[in-house]
């Protein structure tokens, strides 16, 4: 079938527009989507800096568990644990001696930014001392931070660890 | 001693991979089939010699010597020998090592086919494949060697390949042993599928390459790598799934699926690559889109190799990053050159690039699947900005702010919608001109067909306007489907009086590539029906209940009836639970949630456990259990409704892709007549 020379023209202009329409979908679905789950990703010691601005937003913390701290009832599933505050910043972890060390310095440095977490739900595996706790959830207006979701991360040991056992051969 | 000659096989592999690269540059410039012969051979030889060398580190692994660094970091003497083998790809280095095995595999297997009418294709294959395995050798020799060794200094334990002036070998007596929750049959195949998913995306950009370069621009680079695309695909779309049911099945939070940066960078190639399965066909139909596919083919490799970086780099945290490496900038570079270079051919090449003909109406065939491509586009662009938001928004603010699943889910559920709806809808498009009078006339009996299943949903209760939607579009795709493939067999069997059977299987046999896509097209929908099951009616409960105890969910009670620990093989102490399942007063059955916990790596592992049926499963988790205490156990049960049309889609959309990607007879001769016949309307 062939096309006159305007019939093409309105042919792209159809398609060129079909086009604008997806794409201002799309950007309308990821903005609306974006704003709408945010989450402040945050230190400790930025979260109490900000203060009362940020009660109620949705944040994700990360900070280091202080094992005596910890407790646990397992008939509520009720969970409360002080973190300490420890950088955001990979590359400033590694600066200061890798994850380890720093969940390490800063559970037992008192002067540290502590916060205390309330959790509801069952007590995750890896919930001891000097674990990294990386928490979503929001900052109350009481300065305890409930979380909804709570993740945990210990330093691993099955890359790059250095035998401690090693002898000769 | 055999760790040097691992290394060694390496450094000749390297070499003979970048000679293969000169060779071929040169023999192409020089006009001289010797050299680019030469350059093939070399690209052979990279087979056997990155064979050897998988060989060796296999040996290294099953042999216990933890003297070098990669098998005391992932093996132990308390590992059976299938999980110490399959520790090639359980870290870093070693699936490194892997990936470019398989890819001297994949350009080994395409040197060997007939280059007869595809010489001038030859030289710049061989230099696409043999730049990248060069890239991969290059990551492992310099960065990620996984034959060094460990050395006893006097200041301590150092890993290195040689051994530092004054050291002696350090063999530790045991290994770390393989990371507890990767020791599952899920993650054992997940990496492989993934890897040859990621790895045989790379022949067919290959091939767009040398198109380019050539300016050799018609579809013949797309019909030679038709097929591999369709088995690359498979393993990818593979990769993803058993990567969910591992998931699923291991990590116990009760989902398949969690939006994380390492699953979006592995789905991101399997969004360009399906974009470009479906408008190749477009091209080699129309002539149109040609453009467009180079585009997308650069994208997909390009993300392959995003993927792999992401997967093995630990640079995001999540629940895969459990590999740390100063590769990043090594990866960056190599995409952003690569497709800096890619993307200047094509415009290089942009004019001879047109289309044959215009597209002209907004519902023909061609039109919508440009509509397809442009969905998937879309979700790739979600999850590319779900992936660098944190750093954009770090840059603008310096405030990092992440988007979580809800937002992936949120921006996605409509274009995945979209696309279900064009499911629906093309295939009863015509080529060339459709209209909706055209279109509505062979639409409306399916169409109607399909609404029983909303309107029985609807009945039994289900009165979730998203569900609901979301079933009729299931139907639709369903019943148009089947409408389209009983309306050829019906047209088949008229026409050459055949039994009706024989009309389909023969009908299927014709058109493998059609009737496999209309496969694929239902299994994907029946995975729609486990998605939205667990998206929208999934509900969980938690508590802490006595011996005898028992909790309720969904219409189920579930009662505790005891639980034992004792030590297994493998250096595990189990926690195993007996639960009984009731439903209206009748026992149903019982599940058995378990805790291992590993000792060697003092790591516990929660395996749920689980009652299946079509209709729902129940998950239920043992969380937490003290000996010591009379309080109970812990556990968290979760009802997952329809999720199992997830797995079963799966098992359909295998069979769909091999009915799609198995050889045809004559293959050659039929796409040389296809080719001829590009006639509007065209019964194909």
């Amino acid at each position: 079938m062939e096309l006159t020379p305007t019939q093409h023209k309105t042919g792209r202009i159809k398609f060129i527009l079909g086009g604008l329409l997806i794409l201002a979908a799309v950007v309308y679905l990821i903005a609306s989507s974006t704003q709408a789950s945010a989450e402040y990703f945050m230190t400790v010691d930025e979260m109490k800096a900000k203060g009362t601005t940020i009660v109620d937003k949705n944040l994700r913390i990360s900070g280091a568990v202080v094992g005596d701290t910890i407790q646990y009832d397992p008939k509520t599933l009720n969970l409360t644990f002080m973190v300490a505050n420890v950088p955001g910043d990979n590359n400033e972890i590694e600066a200061l001696g890798g994850l380890a060390k720093v969940l390490h310095d800063a559970v037992i440095d008192p002067t540290r930014t502590r916060i205390k977490v309330i959790y509801n739900g069952a007590k995750p595996d890896l919930m001891r001392d000097e674990a990294q706790a990386i928490m979503t959830g929001q900052l109350g207006a009481d300065g305890i931070f409930y979380a909804d979701e709570l993740l945990l991360k210990c330093p691993t040991k099955y890359e790059a660890a250095i035998p401690s056992q090693a002898g000769g051969k | 001693m055999f760790a040097d000659l691992g290394f060694g096989l390496l450094v000749v592999t390297f070499i003979s991979a970048i000679y293969s690269v000169v060779a071929a540059i040169y023999g192409d410039s020089r006009k001289d089939p010797r050299w680019v012969e030469s350059a093939r051979r070399a690209m052979l030889l990279s087979f056997p010699l990155t064979t050897l060398t998988v060989g060796v580190l296999l040996y290294l692994l099953s042999s216990n010597h933890f003297e070098v660094q990669y098998v005391y970091s992932v093996t132990s003497l308390s590992m059976p020998m299938y999980l110490k083998l399959t520790a090639l790809w359980g870290g870093q280095s070693g699936s490194l090592l892997f990936w470019a095995w398989l890819l001297s595999i994949f350009s080994s297997a395409v040197m060997l086919r007939k280059w007869d009418r595809d010489r001038e294709f030859l030289p710049w294959v061989i230099v696409v494949s043999s730049v990248t395995l060069a890239f991969f050798l290059s990551l492992i020799l310099f960065f990620e060697n996984p034959f060094a060794r460990w050395w006893q200094t006097v200041t301590g334990t150092v890993a290195a390949m040689f051994a530092p002036a004054g050291a002696s070998l350090a063999t530790p007596a045991d290994g770390l042993g393989l990371n507890p929750l990767l020791r599952h049959p899920g993650m054992i195949i997940h990496p492989p599928m993934l890897y040859l998913g990621f790895v045989a995306f790379i022949i067919p950009f290959a091939f767009a390459v040398a198109a380019l370069i050539t300016g050799r621009t018609d579809d013949r680079w797309i019909r030679i790598t038709r097929r591999w695309t369709l088995w690359a695909w498979l393993f990818l779309s593979l990769g993803l799934v058993l990567g969910g049911r591992w998931a699923y099945d291991v990590l116990g939070w009760g989902g398949y699926w969690g939006w994380d940066p390492v699953e979006i960078a592995a789905f991101m190639p399997w969004l360009t690559g399906t974009a470009f399965l479906h408008s190749v066909m477009i091209q080699e139909k129309r002539g149109m889109l040609k453009q467009w596919n180079m585009l997308l083919i650069i994208l997909t490799y390009d993300l392959v190799i995003f993927g792999t970086f992401l997967t093995r780099s630990g640079v995001l945290s999540s629940v895969h990053a459990f590999a740390q490496s100063a590769i990043g900038p090594m990866f960056f570079t190599f995409i952003g050159l690569t497709f800096a270079v890619s993307v200047g051919l094509l415009m290089h090449r942009w004019n001879e690039l047109k289309a044959e003909s215009p597209m002209t109406s907004m519902l023909s065939r061609e039109a919508l699947f440009l509509l397809n491509n442009l969905l998937f586009m879309g979700v790739l662009i979600v999850c590319f900005w779900g992936v660098i938001f944190p750093l954009i928004s770090e840059l603008a603010t310096g405030q990092k702010i992440t988007v979580g699943p809800p937002f992936y889910e949120r921006a996605t559920a409509p274009l995945f919608g979209s696309l279900m709806l064009l499911m629906a809808i093309a295939p009863l498009a015509a080529w060339g001109h459709s209209t909706i009078k055209t279109l509505g006339r062979t639409i409306w009996k399916p169409g109607l067909v399909a609404l029983i299943t909303p309107l029985a949903a609807f009945y039994v209760g289900v009165h979730n306007v998203v569900a609901l939607i979301g079933f009729t579009l299931v139907s639709l795709v369903i019943c148009v489907t089947l409408y389209e493939i009983w309306r050829g067999s019906m047209a088949r069997s008229k026409k050459l009086n055949e039994n009706f059977l024989v009309s389909i299987w023969r009908l299927f046999g014709r058109n493998r590539r059609r009737y496999g896509g209309y496969i694929i097209h239902i299994s994907m929908v029946l995975m729609a029906i486990g998605i939205l099951g667990m998206e929208i009616f999934q509900t969980q409960t938690q508590g802490t209940i006595p011996v005898g105890g028992s909790m309720e969910l969904a219409g189920y009670k579930i009662n505790f009836d005891s639980v034992a620990q004792f030590d297994t093989s493998g250096g595990r102490n189990v926690t195993r639970a007996v639960m009984s399942i009731y439903k209206d007063g009748n026992y149903l059955g019982q599940v058995f949630p378990r805790r291992d916990y590993y000792y060697e790596s003092q790591q516990p592992m929660t395996i749920a456990g689980l009652r299946s049926t079509m209709l729902d499963d129940l998950y239920v988790i043992l969380v937490d259990w003290q000996p010591i205490s009379s309080i109970g156990a812990t556990f968290k049960i979760y009802h997952n409704p329809l999720v199992n049309w997830l797995w079963l889609g799966s098992i359909v959309f295998i069979f769909g892709t091999l009915v799609a990607a198995w050889p045809e007879k004559e293959s050659a001769v039929i796409s040389a007549t296809s080719k001829k016949v590009r006639a509007p309307g065209a019964a194909d």
